[in-house]
């Protein structure tokens, strides 16, 4: 059988492998073919083929239609025009169409500069629309993380394909027909009524503004300038991998040092790391880990392995939402970023003496969820001040400086404040998937062994395949690890588990594709896998040129055990770090 | 006793129960059988009794001649002249169906045993032959042959495509699959179309035999019939017709004895009009919401549950028995070189005859309308005929002479379709017609592909426009290159043909658009808001009758003195008109 197809684009000839789709075909030799529904990231296996917008179609020698490029796959001998008049006048058609129903409202819209509609009318220079009628009205809906504005959907469905498909969360779906039709939850449910799981990942896909995030930019500008106010900041480790992106810097360069800068201009009072809780989740899941393995292995046969990490917010709600039989399992530990409010909340502002009320707790996060982490009830104190008052995404953190006539690209590079901006490089993988388990593993090792771990680096835990699975050697025990990034990968470690299945001990799971590196609240990735790949990179390299890679050797989580928790699960511990879960699935 | 929907909404099961108690009364039950059956075709003249043997055909009959059709009739063997067909040139009654025009230029293949046989009676069906060539294919015949065979005949998709059966069989049979299935398209969804209701509620034994015998070709052992909800007696008779069959094996394990196993299921459709699209069909079938994708992959590769599905319209099944006993030769010799056999038709609107009819390919539309249609009601002007539902196109009188085929309908810029036909005459609007069938497609679209969910609303909107005075002549340029463009680009098949009634009707009523345009006037009358009432104050007598039946009070005048109607209260509904004893109320 041949491997590979000769076709005819635009007078060029082609040789691709069989299966290459025109768009491809055409991508190769240099030829942009517009698409808008159009999605693709191999690396994830994630695709929204539904060859409906009809702006990438191209003509086809012998064929009475136009063809969709993106769905139509090369033939041998095909004649392809991707430019011809009659191709141009379609393509210009079909966009002024999709214009027609959208509102033209884009100096004042959160997408604008980022918007791929917006992009695609500015290279076809529509400056009229000759098909002006009746437009779609919807009331713009908001949630704690995700806010909605369906007059601006295209109706692409790469939003629903991320909901069901990847992420099998099943909140956003087609309703209606017609001129009608458009994306919301069952039974045109608010989102924050539905099973979403604010993920964000449809907010990472939307190519125009129907779906964006809550902005807490204004509130935090307002706090920054409040006398009475200590404002301190944690950031994400994800952060400093994507951050530069919005500053022209190429995807895969982390922009720690400038971001801390940055941080400082902005006007906070310490900029803190998020990895210093990351190192806190380590001592405190980690040891839970320890303490179920020993059981297990003392016989004891109620203890629930494996154990599930439970950083990651959208994931939480996900398990609260769909496997709610099943809320013993994942570990108590809080995620980082709840961790650190906690600490920052009680310990340090006990520390630096500031009274509770006077001290804002912002953080920095690669997350939507986060922003809705944060309003849990159980994370307040009695009072209802939360331990993390508010949560910015890395989009609007890169806003703000832009705002604030900060020229990023100059800014000096600078250290975090000290004591909880102190980190190691098992911290700084958290961002990546499979960077939990890693450094858990870093950990576990040699608290469990008491012996030095000579190779820290996990390579088979790190990468984008959707489910990835490692077993390490503790004194004769083999401890199975399963790691999964995608809610839909995550559903079927689950049903192993319920169904009795599973043959791991300890499981990570990470609800955005790639782990927190590819988070809704990121620079928008729409469906460029290649952004992920260079920023989980950026993050291992940091890990690797870090002087300490190991969560127990941080001098600053010695020093806040011996001084203030005692040991990991302590009782304060307990009090300070830990959760518990609630059933969603009413 | 014709005991289709048309005649049973006309009370066709109290004629039969007034027929039964006359005849227990005058003790005639053993000798005279009252046989419902299917369809007869002659919806116009329905409720419909046909005599047997002597082929007697009585039309519009009342519940109340029961009485005189047994006493008459039956007793003392005289024929009802009041109720037999009235030839309308001759003025003379017709004595039997033979004689009628209406069907004297019918062939009759898919609808062969509707009206012959009780649909819900097995026995009849096997009794003309039915189960022979399912006998006949799996006992005597290899899958290729009999695929050969339907190949051979050249029959094509009666469900709009046209696209050859026997080659979309052999796609089927040739994908090797642990699991295939045989679909049978029952999701009629033109407005005023009822072929394949008429079909299935009148002959469903023909359609499962076709599709055992599909299942057979192809290697399908499960068949399913997606029907609207909306044909509870399509369902009901197709329930009825699957038990019979099971029972007498001809459908569930091993057939006839032979290896061969094949049942079928029902999967209700709740009335879309875009799951006649065999991909969407497909969709919902999966519980999925009913929207087509693209092709390749075709449902013979890739279908209902991901596994190898052949699917099928009502009337294409229908078909298939016949060829199969009577041969692909004789099935060749009927039709035009490149469409074989007959084509089912719905004829409907301004034509005397409205009704359900077969004729063969190559017929022309002149013989339809004009022949068996028996011309166009009350004498008026033949405008033209739509034809392929709502997304086919408008031939007007220079296309009447065309033979009917698959190749000529598209040439002049129409199409088959599953065989709807509407006839307009002088009164009918072309630019409200194009409107009409556009409100149905923007209402049916699935909404997936642009051009299709935003296209085809621009187009109902300058639509909307010209009829409503408002358009420019900008719009019909835009009308004609969004209508190519959709065409062009939609996704389905039912964007890819919505725009026809556009199109076509710029092609040949050009100046009715241009009158609604450039003048403000729709030449139809139909166009509620060109359309202005005028008193004529010679001829009016001042009588005020129309004045105090106006409802919008917008005639004022003294009694005996000219009235004068205020155009801007006037809601144009022509009631003054038509009480007017003077002829003084004018349209213009």
């Amino acid at each position: 059988m041949e491997d590979n197809v000769v076709l005819y684009i635009d007078n060029h000839t082609v040789v691709v492998p069989v299966g290459t789709t025109i768009l491809e075909a055409a991508k190769e030799i240099g030829i942009e073919i517009p698409s808008l529904c159009y999605m693709n990231m191999k690396d994830l296996c994630i695709t929204n083929l539904p060859a409906s917008c009809r702006i990438c179609v191209v003509e086809i020698e012998g064929r009475k239609n136009l063809a969709p490029s993106c769905a139509t796959r090369c033939e041998q001998g095909m004649k392809v025009k991707t430019s011809s008049l009659r191709v141009l006048n379609a393509r210009r058609i079909v966009l002024e169409l999709i214009l027609s129903d959208h509102p033209t409202d884009c100096l004042i819209c959160p997408k604008s500069g980022k918007c791929d509609l917006q992009r695609l009318a500015s290279r076809f220079k529509i400056q009229e629309i000759s098909f002006k009628g009746e437009q779609s009205q919807y009331e713009v809906e908001s949630s704690p993380s995700i806010i909605r504005d369906m007059k601006k959907c295209i109706y692409c469905r790469r939003c629903e394909m991320m909901c069901n498909d990847v992420q099998t969360v099943g909140a956003l779906g087609a309703v209606n027909r017609g001129f009608t039709s458009t994306i919301s939850p069952a039974f045109r449910k608010d989102l924050k009524d539905s099973e979403c799981t604010y993920c964000g990942q449809c907010v990472a896909v939307c190519p125009v503004g129907a779906l964006t995030e809550v902005d807490h930019t204004n509130r935090l500008l307002r706090d920054l300038a409040d006398p009475s106010k200590t404002v301190i900041v944690q950031t994400a480790p994800a952060v400093r991998a994507a951050l530069g992106e919005e500053f022209g810097f190429p995807p895969g360069i982390s922009v720690t040092g400038k971001m801390v800068s940055a941080l400082r201009e902005l006007g906070f009072a310490k900029v803190f790391d998020t990895d210093f809780a990351a190192d806190l989740t380590i001592m405190e899941e980690g040891s839970e880990l320890l303490d179920r393995l020993t059981r297990f292995l003392d016989g004891d046969k109620d203890v629930c392995l494996p154990i599930l990490t439970s950083c990651c917010p959208a994931w939480v709600n996900f398990f609260e939402h769909y496997f709610s039989d099943m809320l013993d399992i994942p570990s108590t530990a809080r995620s980082p970023q709840q961790m650190f409010g906690s600490i920052a909340k009680n310990y340090w502002a006990e520390l630096m003496n500031i009274p509770r009320e006077n001290l804002i707790v912002v953080s920095i996060m690669p997350c939507l969820a986060k922003k809705y982490e944060c309003a849990r009830e159980e994370f307040a104190d009695a009072g209802g001040d939360p331990d993390v008052n508010y949560s910015i995404s890395t989009r609007e953190l890169a806003n703000l400086i832009k705002r604030a006539n900060i020229d990023f690209n100059a800014l000096p590079e600078e250290d975090f404040d000290t004591p909880l901006g102190e980190s190691t490089g098992a911290g700084v993988i958290f961002g990546a998937s499979g960077g939990v388990m890693e450094a858990a593993l870093r950990t576990a090792y040699e608290l469990y062994t008491g012996e030095t771990l000579k190779n820290v680096d996990f390579k088979e835990v790190r990468g984008l395949q959707g489910i990835k699975k490692a077993s390490v050697n503790l004194k004769g025990f083999e401890l199975k690890i399963g790691i999964a990034h995608g809610l839909g990968n995550a559903r079927k470690l689950l049903e192993d588990i319920r169904e009795g299945k599973s043959e791991f001990h300890a499981i990570e799971i990470m609800a955005c594709p790639g782990g927190c590196v590819g988070g809704g609240g990121q620079p928008l990735h729409h469906g460029n896998s290649i952004l992920l790949k260079a920023r989980s990179n950026a993050l291992y390299e940091e890990d690797y040129n870090k002087p300490l890679r190991k969560s127990h050797e941080n001098p600053y989580i010695i020093k806040l055990y011996e001084d203030y928790l005692g040991k990991p699960m302590s009782e304060k511990a307990h009090h300070l770090l830990h959760t518990h879960y609630f059933n969603k699935s009413e | 006793m014709c005991c289709g929907t048309g005649c049973r909404a006309s009370q066709s099961e109290q004629i039969i129960a007034n027929l039964q108690e006359i005849l227990l009364q005058k003790e005639l039950q053993e000798e005279v059988q009252v046989v419902r059956t299917g369809c007869f075709g002659f919806c116009e003249k329905g409720p419909v009794i046909k005599i047997v043997p002597d082929n007697t055909f009585y039309t519009e009959v009342k519940p109340e001649d029961a009485e005189l059709i047994v006493q008459e009739h039956l007793i003392k063997g005289r024929k009802v002249d009041r109720l037999l067909y009235l030839n309308p040139e001759t003025q003379e009654h017709e004595p039997d169906s033979k004689h009628i025009t209406f069907y004297k230029k019918q062939y009759r293949i898919a609808l062969r045993n509707c009206g012959f046989i009780n649909p819900e009676n097995i026995d009849e069906y096997i009794a003309r032959d039915g189960y022979l060539a399912l006998g006949k294919a799996i006992t005597e015949m290899t899958p290729e042959g009999v695929i050969q065979e339907i190949t051979a005949s050249g029959l094509r998709g009666r469900g709009g495509g046209g696209f050859p059966t026997g080659v979309k069989w052999n796609f089927t049979c040739k994908v090797e699959a642990t699991q295939k299935y045989v679909v049978c398209n029952a999701d009629e969804g033109d407005p005023g179309a009822f072929m394949d209701r008429s079909i299935l509620e009148g002959d469903p034994h023909s359609v499962l035999e076709a599709m055992a015998i599909n299942g057979y070709c192809t290697g399908a052992s499960k068949g399913l019939i997606y029907i609207r909800a909306e044909y509870p007696l399509a369902i009901e008779r197709l329930k009825i017709a699957i038990a019979q069959a099971e029972e007498y094996g001809l459908l569930g394990e091993h057939i006839l004895g032979t290896d061969f196993s094949f049942d079928i299921e029902l999967r209700y459709g709740a009335g879309a009009f875009v799951c006649g699209e065999e991909t969407a069909l497909i969709h919902s079938m999966e519980g999925l919401r009913g929207e087509a994708t693209l092709k390749p992959p075709f449902p013979s590769e890739r279908g209902y549950n991901g596994f190898p599905t052949n699917v099928n319209n009502v009337e294409t099944y229908a078909n298939i028995p016949v060829i199969l006993l009577k041969g692909a030769d004789w099935f060749q010799q009927i039709g035009t070189e490149k469409s074989k056999g007959t084509k089912v038709f719905a004829l409907a609107g301004k034509v005397n005859n409205v009704g359900l009819i077969e004729v063969p390919m190559g017929t022309t539309l002149r013989e339809v309308i004009f022949g068996i249609g028996g011309g166009i009601k009350d004498g008026k002007r033949f405008k033209a005929v739509q034809t392929g539902g709502p997304s086919g196109g408008c031939l007007t009188d220079k296309h009447l002479d065309r033979p009917i085929d698959y190749d000529n309908l598209i040439q002049a810029g129409s199409m088959m379709g599953s065989g709807g036909m509407i006839v307009m005459d002088e009164d009918d609007c072309m630019v409200a017609m194009a409107k009409f069938y556009l409100d149905f497609t923007v209402e049916e679209s699935c909404g997936k592909c642009s051009p299709c969910r935003i296209g085809n609303k621009r187009l109902y909107e300058i639509l909307d426009r010209i009829t409503k005075g408002r358009g420019t002549l900008d719009d019909l340029d835009n009308l004609r290159n969004l209508g190519s463009v959709i065409k062009d680009t939609a996704l389905c098949g039912l964007g890819q043909t919505s725009p026809n009634p556009v199109l076509s009707t710029l092609d040949n009523f050009m100046e009715e658009y241009e009158a609604h345009i450039i003048d403000h006037k729709c030449p139809a009358g139909q166009c509620k808001a060109l359309l202005s009432y005028v008193i004529d104050p010679y001829k009016c007598t001042g009588c005020t009758l129309c004045a105090r039946n106006c409802p919008a009070n917008a005639i004022t005048g003294e009694r005996k003195i000219p009235h004068v109607i205020d155009t801007k209260l006037c809601i144009k509904c022509g009631v003054c008109m038509e009480k007017c004893r003077f002829g003084a109320i004018t349209v213009q």
